[in-house]
């Protein structure tokens, strides 16, 4: 059979979800945060709430996601993403409020804002990416960065005297009365990018049901600021921060 | 009864990352020698008739630049 023979609209299986916009994303080639990215907006269409979901993007790389995911959005300040939602959540308890967050946004800056919204367990969505590194500002260390890990503030590695040791703020957060679904996840394989699509579902299912705040951590690649190939940044992953951030449910209730 | 795919890729968009080439399970997808207008090596079939549509490429392409086709023959 000709390939000509097999590319016709009946035969298609995947597309693009018209959730995203056509603009280029100006993620780095490889970067974590478009996969992710694409698969909140297949949830968003399979669900069928695109005009219900408000996204609250942080400051970060992912600070224009706004740009890529045609749903209403609100910018927060570094760090208030939850603040943010807390606030739109409790104006339109009908809407679907998530916030976007990596780990310098969501685990150093914005940590008191987390813990006291997950702590109340307000009705929002959370999506973490963390990739061990503050990525926009050129690859300093964040609270998530490995022991050893050599970055632009730790030039001779992450070391326990100076940084202690990484911190593990999803196992923090799912001892948190107010959250519902506390889970790890990645999106290196195709395997593992459909497990945290079906996560991402959840947390939006749990949503309309009310039943608090969903907590889905995307362990990621920073190819750039580790200074590898974003194939060799995705293999660095899963052999180095697997071990210190394990896959899998914390918490699912 | 046996898959046959396809794939298309938005080669302007495509950034040459290669996650979906070593996503591909049959080794259908490789690297253009040419270049896009930002200069990246795009991803191409270099082997259709290997390609099987499992989407496994598309899932994970970060910029969402795969179309899949399949066909049962
Ligand atoms: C109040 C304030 N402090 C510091 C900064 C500088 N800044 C911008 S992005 C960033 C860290 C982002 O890292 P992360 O949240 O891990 O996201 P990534 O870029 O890795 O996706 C910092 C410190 C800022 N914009 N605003
Ligand atoms: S700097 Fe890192 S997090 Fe930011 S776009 Fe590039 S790879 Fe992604
Ligand atoms: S659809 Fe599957 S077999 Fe075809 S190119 Fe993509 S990953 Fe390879």
């Amino acid at each position: 059979m000709d390939v000509k023979d097999i590319i016709k609209p009946e035969n298609k299986v995947y597309s693009k979800t018209s959730v995203l916009t056509d603009n280029v994303m100006h993620y780095c080639p490889g970067c974590s945060h478009g996969t992710v990215h694409k698969l909140i907006a297949e949830v968003i269409d399979e669900m069928g709430i695109q005009d219900k979901t408000i996204g609250i993007s942080p400051v970060g790389c992912s600070v224009f996601a706004y740009n890529y995911l045609d749903i209403d959005w609100q910018q927060a300040a570094h760090g208030r993403a939850p603040a943010l939602a807390t606030a739109t959540a409790r104006l339109f308890p009908d809407k679907y409020v998530f916030t976007y967050q990596g780990d310098g946004d969501l685990a150093s800056i914005g940590t008191a804002e987390i813990m006291h919204a997950c702590n109340r367990g307000e009705n929002i969505v959370v999506i973490f990416i963390n990739n061990a590194i503050y990525g926009m500002t050129g690859g300093q260390m964040a609270p998530t960065t490995l022991m050893g890990m050599k970055t632009a503030t730790s030039p001779y590695g992450r070391c326990e005297e100076l940084h202690g040791k990484p911190l593990k703020i999803t196992e923090l957060i799912s001892q948190l009365e107010g959250t519902c679904y506390v889970t790890r996840q990645s999106v290196q394989s195709a395997a593992a990018a459909r497990k945290t699509k079906r996560a991402i579902r959840k947390a939006f299912e749990n949503c309309s049901q009310k039943k608090g705040t969903s907590f889905v951590e995307v362990v990621s690649a920073c190819n750039s600021g580790w200074k590898l190939s974003p194939v060799k940044a995705n293999e660095w992953m899963v052999e180095n921060m697997f071990p210190n951030y394990p896959l899998g449910d914390l918490k699912d209730r | 009864m046996a898959l046959r795919g396809a794939i298309v890729v938005d080669t302007e968009k495509c950034k040459g990352c290669s996650v979906c080439l070593v996503n591909c399970p049959t080794n259908t997808i490789a690297l253009a020698k040419e270049v896009n207008s930002k200069g990246y090596n795009y991803a191409y079939m270099a082997n259709p008739e290997s390609c099987t549509g499992c989407s496994n490429c598309a899932t994970v392409c970060p910029d969402t630049c795969i179309t899949v086709y399949r066909v049962k023959v």
